[in-house]
């Protein structure tokens, strides 16, 4: 793990009408194969924050956003949208593999969809590797022609990981990830989280703070579209700095 | 290796600008005719319309090509026309509206009969029968087998049956959006069928059923080729049901066949396209005041 | 209950009226072309002759068959591309703005023009710069036919298909976009496929619009009793024969018309029947 950050923000700030901020002023900097969580009550803008980082907010025109992201000392408003979204990949809160497409076609789906022309034999590949990091291929390898719809909440879960990692992303937002899941596919997920985090930078938005105790490395608490505290996971919760990381904490407000 | 993701951003953004170019275009394309024809009816139909365009009948060839020639306006109006709409109308509606309504209640309070489903796709078929095809239907059931020539009833028969599916439809999916709380609140207290149906149900859905009925009027008031067969036209006002009867999109159709009454066509087509156009809006006002549903 | 009865009584006569109504009108079209397909038989479809002369009157559905189906084929191909742009820029491009809301009901607006009313448009419209470009002497044919046709269809086309489009999921085309794909690859490998049966659906049952109007065809086709020969020769419809001939006909020539009729009603009601019943199974 090293310590030079690969994403920093710097002074952002997104509001969606004049004068009304879901993120006020945030700057952190998050460290590199490392599983760092966003936490916080609903509404504390955490979801927003996230969306910025992959530029998904400007699907709607109303959202205004100042200040700066850098991925790698790179501003992540220098360079075409549709190309940091290859370097930068996301995961939903539901499930959503594409139902007009199999498995197979789901996790070859970025390619696709970028018109990026492959080989049978890389795409295999690539369907391989993926499926089998995100421990799917041995539940699926029977399977990979069929339409995604017969798997379990979980196992589509774990198709859209790999699916957001076919491209190597530097790094992979989850948004609520396992929120629709059941507690055992959950706890799957929570796993292959410890593991993707050898390979990938991991930024996990999560409304339950015991998920960000048990698997973060970072944690950043935010309220009311403010960055409280961040730190060491394990300092954050132990010894939370900021009085309102400390109501948070111990269930004052959820 | 750069350069070919470079080379791909590039071309598929370009790609991209170019698609929503050609959507912006082809939907500008789309709706250019309607200014076209709405300028067109302004500038030339303009001219002919004053109180005596809706207060006298329609003139005959001789009097409009003096009038053109001479570069006056065209006597005479529309006024058989109009009375011949009015009375076919009502007829219609005397005719359609009831039973439509009834029909969609029917249909409401019968969702799981196989008979209901039967009688929901017949209106749903009779909604697409092309509206020449019940002109015949018409012309065979009354102009011979009832009052043995053209007449009004038979062109109020042919938009009746044209207002009749729309009726039953808008009643039966107006019907259906009332919460079941309603109905369930009425029958608790007790009160018999039919008297929820007319205290409960209709008042709650009244601008549901309102703008399912202006949406069959409006329907009807252009057509004009069920009514060729059927209540041919006539020169004057005529209020005798069995007897032939002018309309106004009959009197454009006469218009429109005669060289010499050319502006009359855009004034009379003036006149009616405003009156459908006031129809539709006055539906999509109530629909948006709607207090229940 | 006295009063119940009586509603319940009342309620199902009036849904008796629909049935009688359709199963009347079957009849009537019915019987009054036998007379035509007795003489002629099944090669009444086929036959493109249409001779009046008494004495060895030959009539046959098939040119007006045939000018039926080509108009509104080739009004539907005319139309999809328009309905299509309509769409996307009320569903995806503007949706829920201002703008969107204005060009929906521009396009609605195209729904309350009269049939007539389009027809003498065309008439003095369309039909000297269909002149002006050589291809037809006299303006009238299929090819104008087809286009007023089109114009007529497409805010039928636009308005389901436009429903439809909007219905495909946001979470769907979020997760698209974040695999980096431009707008229109988004469109075109999630939203239509997704949308794809509501579209097609959509489309039919604009056909099946075109398949039954009559005034504006009439008064463009071209009034020629004949399968068309070329796009822009003249030609009739089924409806247009109909409106054309029906008033002074009688006899076997009446015969004759009600028979086409019954044919355009069968095309008609199946074309439509296939539209709703793939909007029910997929959508």
């Amino acid at each position: 793990m090293t310590d030079i950050p690969i994403l920093t923000i710097d002074d952002l700030s997104i509001s969606y009408e004049a004068g009304k901020y879901a993120v006020k002023n945030v700057s952190a900097s998050i460290k590199e194969y490392a599983i760092t969580a966003i936490m916080g009550p609903s509404g504390c803008g955490k979801s927003t924050l996230l969306r910025a980082i992959n530029r998904m907010h400007e699907l709607y025109p109303d959202i205004n956003v100042t200040g700066d992201i850098k991925l790698n000392e790179e501003s992540i408003f220098d360079i075409p949208a549709i190309e940091l979204r290859r370097k930068i990949g996301m995961v939903f809160q539901r499930p959503n593999p594409f139902p007009n497409m199999t498995i197979y076609e789901n996790v070859v789906a970025g390619y696709t969809l970028n018109d990026i022309r492959l080989k049978k034999s890389q795409r295999d590949d690539i369907v391989e590797k993926a499926l089998r990091s995100v421990t799917l291929w041995d539940e699926v390898k029977d399977s990979l022609f069929r339409k995604g719809t017969f798997l379990s909440g979980g196992q589509q879960q774990r198709l859209c990981i790999a699916r957001a990692i076919s491209f190597n992303p530097k790094i992979l937002l989850l948004d609520e990830p396992t929120s629709a899941l059941d507690p055992i596919a959950t706890s799957k997920i929570e796993d292959l989280l410890g593991e993707l985090k050898k390979e990938y930078t991991l930024l996990l938005v999560t409304h339950n703070m015991s998920q960000a105790a048990r698997i973060s490395d970072d944690s950043m608490f935010m309220y009311l579209g403010e960055l409280v505290e961040t730190g060491q996971t394990e300092t954050l919760f132990t010894n939370p700095k900021d009085s309102r990381t400390e109501a948070y904490l111990t269930g004052k407000f959820g | 290796m750069g350069n070919i993701l470079a080379d791909n951003i590039n071309r598929r953004s370009k790609r991209n600008k170019r698609f929503k170019g050609l959507i912006i275009s082809g939907s500008i394309i789309t709706v250019i005719p309607i200014f076209l024809i709405v300028i067109n009816l302004i500038i030339k139909g303009v001219r002919q319309i004053n109180l005596s365009f809706f207060t006298e009948t329609s003139p005959d060839t001789f009097q409009a090509m003096t009038a053109t020639a001479n570069g006056e306006v065209i006597p005479g109006g529309i006024a058989n026309g109009l009375v011949g709409s009015l009375i076919m109308v009502l007829l219609a509606s005397a005719l359609a509206i009831p039973t439509g309504l009834m029909t969609g209640v029917y249909l409401y309070e019968n969702k799981k009969k196989r008979y209901a489903s039967v009688i929901r796709s017949l209106t749903d078929v009779l909604q697409g029968v092309p509206s020449i095809i019940l002109g015949i239907i018409a012309y065979i059931w009354i102009v011979k087998g009832v009052t043995r020539g053209y007449s009004a009833l038979a062109g109020s028969i042919a938009l009746a049956i044209m207002m009749l599916p729309i009726i039953v439809r808008s009643t039966e999916e107006t019907l259906s959006m009332i919460p079941v709380q309603i109905r369930e609140a009425s029958f608790a207290l007790g009160v018999p069928y039919y008297k929820m149906m007319i205290k409960v149900l209709i008042p709650c859905s009244f601008s549901g059923l309102a703008t399912g009925i202006l949406l069959s009027l409006s329907r009807i008031l252009g057509e004009t080729a069920p009514l060729m067969l059927t209540s041919l036209g006539s020169p004057g006002i005529n209020l005798n049901i069995a007897k032939p009867s002018s309309a106004v999109p009959l009197l454009i159709w006469d218009f429109y066949n005669d060289p010499n009454m050319v502006s009359m066509v855009w004034s009379a087509s003036l006149f009616l396209m405003i009156f459908v156009l006031s129809l539709n809006i006055l539906s999509r006002s109530i629909s948006k005041n709607r207090k229940y549903i | 209950m006295g009063g119940d009865r009586i509603t319940k009584g009342l309620l199902f006569s009036s849904s008796l009226v629909l049935l009688l109504l359709s199963a009347g009108m079957i009849f009537t079209l019915a019987s009054g072309a036998i007379p035509a397909f007795r003489e002629f038989g099944g090669r009444f479809i086929f036959s493109s002759a249409w001779d009046p002369t008494p004495g060895k009157e030959q009539y046959g559905a098939l040119a007006f068959i045939a000018g039926t189906m080509l108009t509104s084929l080739l009004a539907l191909i005319i139309c999809i591309p328009m309905a299509f742009s309509a769409s996307l820029f009320v569903s995806e491009y503007y949706k829920g703005t201002r703008i969107a809301s204005v060009l929906r009901s521009l396009v609605d607006l195209l729904a309350g023009v009269p049939s007539i009313v389009y027809g003498f448009w065309g008439f003095y419209t369309l039909r000297p710069l269909i002149m002006k470009t050589g291809l037809s002497d006299q303006g009238f044919g299929i090819f104008t036919a087809s286009l007023i046709l089109a114009i007529m269809i497409v805010p039928y086309a636009t308005s389901l298909s436009s429903e439809i489009i909007s219905m495909v999921s946001t979470e769907m085309k979020e997760a698209a976009y974040s695999l980096g794909a431009t707008r229109r690859e988004v469109i075109f490998n999630v939203v239509i496929p997704s949308a794809m049966s509501g579209i097609v659906a959509s489309f039919i049952l604009a056909l099946g619009r075109a398949l039954g109007e009559t005034m504006a065809v009439t008064m463009l086709i071209g009034n020629a009793n004949i399968i068309p020969k070329g796009l822009f020769s003249p030609g009739n419809t089924m409806a247009s024969v109909i409106a054309n001939q029906f008033g002074e006909a009688d006899g076997l020539k009446m015969s004759a018309l009600i028979a086409i009729g019954l044919i355009l009603f069968a095309i008609t009601a199946l074309v439509n029947a296939l539209g709703k019943v793939i909007i029910k199974r997929f959508a």
